[in-house]
Formats: structure tokens, sequence, C-alpha cells
């Protein structure tokens, strides 16, 4: 079986091999070192032209692939931590996520940065943090995770070779390691997959044979894995049956996601969970709670979410375990929704 | 000034330090990561020699040599490691993030240049005769607030040193990959005086960095400091891509405890390692034997 990270790497040499204007950037990206998480190992040495190891300078290295975009090529830049994302941030926000609506759709930025994010290493407060969402939320800046179930490397293939916006394509550091799910790895689960045309795929999981479910669990990336084993305990141990929907994509450019694929399975649970490594204000969960209340008023009886808790990562792993989401807080707040 | 005893002392109690860390991660007493001082011990013990009751010290990722070096204790340290609330933060900064008394340390680079040129700045508006050091390595210099901070630091005059400890080395990345041009040129570009030294002997860096920091006081002005030096062990733990000859020739012949050891008797130096091994031992222990973070909120 192939975990996360192969797969992911197997992408990157993928599109590196289809597209010869797909090149990459990033610090610490030479072989036999490979990037900090390895997820570029062996580009170096296939393509040797088309890797660049930068300077520690990640402000630079993405408006400079910023420019390549403008120019036609398909630069791919690796941040090695998502917590560096604030210092390409001014370069996202305020100019590259820009460029095409600014000179009137006349071009296009084919960018995308990687970056693993997430905490439970005990790396501390500048080496764990999930920042995603203060990227939501920018006009003309995509922003995908991938999770462990479809095709996580095939979604990055797509976003590297057909995607003429900018993304941020965000990686949780536990799913490297993960395996992908195939139906075996699935076992008590059934899995389905939702393709809007339009948006990136969305995954719905149910316990296998449970009744409909009567809680609607929104989580992405590494938190569909934690989602997965609480919704386990609540079948099991409390009688609670709940389906997960995961989104790859975050950002709600044309709301598909939500009108699509949650709003229809919300009409039957009437409750919606979010689930969020990031802290709990203005977050991603906060954003599909409202607009999923503004489309059903009334009918959306309980809402509930599960977030970081807000203060900074901490080093040590018992407290950083007592601050971030785990599956026992998903199985409370579940809990106290039926 | 230390003498040559206190000198070695010193390097050696960052060495023994070090190596236990480095030892003891894999038994997995320590929580995250780690990136040892080894090779550059006598950067800090030449520099930190010179400080000054309130003068501020600002380092990164690789901040254990300069710690100890300031004076910080060693089972807070080990503490810190571990990750226990008898660390020096609590158990909340572990290996890059510390703080204690005028002792600062932050895991994104460059961003601690900024912050202890504005300290420096901020004690020379406050009328105090406090003035700042900051740490840095050749990879750091790729950061553009490092830039923007030497600007300001020469335009406001900010008593501030540059410390750049040159290993040639950036994580994996070597130094004609991502430095271009000169070190010292960066400096000149902003009219901030600079001294150079190509050596791992304690006593040499000793006085060069002493005069630098003494013409700050008189002047309270940046200046900045680049010293050739070398990272013995890997990165943080078991990332060295080196090769192994070139590591090895390194510690042959750039060893700041060889260069320094024959100034010392062999009784001298043999009792100095032998207490100095105890007390990391204890403090080791000491620290192991500190209660465990309590699963709550800190
Ligand atoms: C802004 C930022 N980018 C990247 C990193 C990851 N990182 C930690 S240490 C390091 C290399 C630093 O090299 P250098 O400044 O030469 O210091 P040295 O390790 O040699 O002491 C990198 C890339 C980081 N901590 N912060
Ligand atoms: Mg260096």
């Amino acid at each position: 079986m192939t975990t996360v990270l192969e797969s992911l790497n197997q992408a990157l040499h993928g599109a590196m091999g289809a597209d010869e204007s797909v090149y990459l950037l990033g610090e610490d990206m030479l072989d036999p070192y490979g990037g900090a998480f390895k997820v570029s190992k062996g580009l170096s040495t296939a393509y040797p032209e088309r890797v660049l190891t930068t300077p520690v300078s990640e402000a630079g290295m993405v408006g400079i692939a910023g420019g390549m975009a403008l120019r036609g090529l398909r630069p791919v830049v690796e941040i090695m931590f998502g917590d560096f994302t604030t210092l390409i941030a001014d370069q996202l926000i305020n100019s590259i996520s820009k460029f095409r609506w600014m000179y009137n759709d006349q071009v296009t930025v084919p960018l995308v940065v990687r970056t693993p994010m997430g905490g439970r290493r005990g790396y501390g407060p500048t080496h764990s943090q999930t920042m995603e969402k203060y990227f939501l939320g920018a006009p003309g800046l995509k922003v995908v995770a991938p999770c462990a179930l479809g095709n996580p490397g095939e979604l990055l293939k797509q976003v590297i070779l057909e995607e003429n916006d900018p993304v941020l394509f965000v990686e949780n550091k536990l799913l490297y390691l993960q395996k992908v799910m195939d139906e075996a790895a699935l076992a008590e689960f059934e899995s389905t997959e939702y393709l809007v045309p339009g948006e990136y795929p969305s995954y719905e999981l149910t316990v296998r044979g449970a009744p409909p479910p009567v809680i609607t669990i929104a989580a992405y990336g590494y938190m569909a894995e934690l989602a997965r084993e609480a919704a386990q305990q609540l079948a099991f141990e409390h009688e609670i049956f709940v389906q997960i929907l995961i989104p790859t994509q975050l950002s709600f450019e044309d709301n598909l996601f939500i009108e699509e694929i949650l709003l229809p399975n919300l009409e039957r649970s009437q409750r919606l969970l979010t689930v969020e490594e990031g802290t709990l204000s203005m977050g991603w969960g906060a954003e599909v709670i409202t607009r999923a209340s503004h489309a059903l008023g009334p009918k959306l009886q309980k809402v509930g979410r599960v977030a970081a808790a807000e203060i900074p990562i901490p080093a040590s792993v018992p407290m950083e375990r007592a601050m971030l989401p785990q599956v026992e807080d998903i199985v409370a707040a579940a809990r106290s929704m039926v | 000034m230390p003498d040559n005893q206190a000198l070695y002392e010193e390097l050696y109690r960052i060495r023994r330090f070090e190596e236990t860390v480095l030892e003891r991660f894999s038994s997995g007493v320590f929580y995250g990561t780690t990136h040892t001082y080894i090779g550059q011990e006598a950067n800090a013990v030449g520099v930190l020699a010179h400080l000054n009751e309130d003068d501020i010290v600002f380092s990164n990722h690789r901040c254990h040599g300069h710690f100890l070096a300031y004076g910080g204790d060693m089972r807070g340290l080990f503490a810190e490691l571990m990750g226990k609330p008898t660390g020096i933060v609590g158990g909340r900064g572990g290996s890059q993030h510390i703080h204690w008394k005028d002792f600062y340390s932050n895991g994104i680079l460059g961003s601690t240049v900024p912050a202890a040129t504005g300290m420096a700045l901020g004690e020379k508006l406050k009328g105090t005769d406090a003035i700042a050091i900051v740490f840095m390595s050749d990879g750091t210099l790729g950061e553009g607030v490092v830039y923007e901070s030497l600007n300001m630091a020469s335009l406001w005059n900010a008593p501030i040193l540059y410390v750049v400890e040159n290993n040639e080395i950036a994580q994996t990345t070597p130094i004609e990959l991502g430095v271009a041009g000169s070190i010292a040129g960066r400096f000149e570009a902003f009219d901030i005086p600079s001294k150079e030294l190509d050596t791992s002997d304690v006593v040499e860096i000793l006085p060069v960095a002493g005069g630098l920091i003494e013409e700050m006081r008189q002047q309270s002005q940046p200046r900045a400091l680049i010293l050739d030096t070398c990272r013995f062990g890997p990165h943080s733990k078991g990332d060295d891509t080196r090769d192994e000859a070139l590591v090895a020739q390194m510690r042959a012949e750039r060893d700041p405890l060889n260069i320094h050891a024959p100034r010392l008797s062999a009784e001298e130096r043999q009792s100095v390692e032998s207490e100095i091994d105890s007390a990391v031992d204890r403090a080791f222990e000491t620290a192991l034997a500190d209660p465990e973070a309590e699963a709550t909120l800190p």
C-alpha cells in the first residue's frame, strides 16, 4: 500500500515528467536530502535543471515563482513548514492572487505552493501550526488539502498540471505516513466520492450498515482521520451514527461543496459538527456553519465546532495534546448534540 | 576577562551538554527536535564573555550554546527539552524558543534580527547603557528582513552587534548555493563596520569581539562580527548529508576544545572535565526526575 507521502512524491515525479514547464523551488531540495519531509525526494536527480534549491528566502522564492507563472511556467514551491507561510502571505495575497483579476483576466498564474501543516510532533510554537485559515478568503487564491482518501497524489498532479490560479496546497504532517485508504483499509466504512464539476473532490464516510446519520461531521485533511475514529466510537459505544463529509477544496470560490454536498446531507441529519486543527475563532468551521445556517434556517437544529484552543502550540507534548483537537473531543461534541 | 581554565570550562560545558542531548535523544526523553552547537562553542564563549549585566542576547534555533555561555542553567534547559514545567519557559518553547533574564531565542529564521535591533534601539531610547547581540548564521542571510534591519540600525544608530556564525551550511544547503557575494560587503553597504575571523580559537575571538563591543559602548552604533566556523554535528539529528571525511577533517583541525586544551595542564584539564561531566549528568538526572507536564492547557 502507498503512503500519502509516497503518493505525493510520485505525483511530483509524474507532473515533472508530463510537462516541461513544471519547476520545483524550495529549501534543501537536493538529493539525497530531497526536502525536509522527503516529499521532493529523487526529483533533483531526475530533473536537475528544473529543481531549484533556494536560499532561506520564502517571500523571495514565492514572488519569483509567481513571476515565472505569469510568464507561462508551472512552478511548484515547497515551503518547509506551513508556519512559514506568513512570510509569503504578502506575495500571495497582495500580488499573486490578484494578478489575474487586476489585469482584467488577461493573465493566468498557475503557481502551486505546497507545505506541511499541523502539530502533534512536539515541534513547538513556530513549527506546528495550522495556518490555512489565514489564507481562506483571499480572493483569487485556492486552498486545497488532500486527505488519506481517494488519491492525494492525483489531486496534487491535477493542481499542478491543470489549475490556472494560484493554489496553497496544505499537507498535514501526520498524513504523510498514513496509508492511502483503499476499500480494504476502509473495512468498516463505506466511502463515496463526490465529483462536482468546477471543484476538487469531496468524500463521504459512514460506518458500513449503519442507520441514517443524525450528525454530519465536516472535516478535512488529518482531521478526517480523527473523525473516522470518533465515528467508530460513536457508533459502537454510543449508538450515535454520523456521516463525515471531507472536502479537499477549502476555499469557497463557487460554494459548491456547501451547495451540492453539504446542504443535501444536512437536510437529512439536521446537525452539523465541524472539525479543524487550527484555532477556533474565525475558522473554516465558522464559515461552513454560517453558510449552512443561512441556507437551512431553523432546519439546521444543532451546530458544533471542534478546533484548537486559542493559544500558541506548546512544545511540551502533554500540553500540546491538551490544546489540539483529539478524537475524544469529537466524540464529546457529537454526544452533546443529540 | 576569564582565564584559560574558565574558558575551557565554558567550552567543555557546552560540548558535554550538547553531546548528552544527542546521546539521549533516541531514548525518547526529549520532545521535538534539537540543533546542537558542537564545533561552534568558541563563538558563544568568546563573544558573550564581554556582556554587562543588562545586555541583551537574541539567539536562533541553535541556541543551547549561546544560552549556556550567557550563564543559563543546564537543568532548566534539559527540563525545557523534556517539556517539563521546570523548564526555563515551562515547557512551552522547547529547544528553540527560550527566554531567561535578557536572553531570548526564536525559531523563525531572520525574525530575530529586527526584534534584537528593536531591543537595542529601545534601550537606547530609554537611556540605558545596554547593548544587544544577535546571533545568526549564513543561511539566515537569505531573509529580506535582515537587510531592512541593518538599514534601520545604521540610520538610527542602534547599539547592536550582528554576529554571523558562518559555518558555510544551512541545514543541507552549502553556502555556494545559498549566499551570493560577500558577507562583509552586506554590512559595508549599510555603513556598519565589521570584523571577520576565520578561527575556532576562543583566545583569538575574545579580544576581537571585545574590541567591537567596546566601540559600540563608546559610540552607541551597530557593529558586525563574522566568525567563520564549523558545525561538527548534523543540522538537527541524523540529517547530515555532508561527506564524512570532510566532517572528520573539520573535527581534526577546527575543534575549539582541542585548540584550547593545551593551555591547561593535564591535571587541570582532567579536573575540569570530570567536574563538568558530573555536573551535566546531575543536571540531566535532576531534570529527568522533575514532574511531567500536566495534560492541561498551559
Ligand atoms: C523562516 C524560516 N525558514 C526556514 C526555517 C527552517 N530552518 C531551520 S534552521 C535552517 C537552516 C539555517 O541555516 P543557518 O542560518 O546557516 O543556521 P545554522 O543552522 O547553520 O546554524 C532552516 C532552513 C526556519 N526555521 N525559519
Ligand atoms: Mg549556517
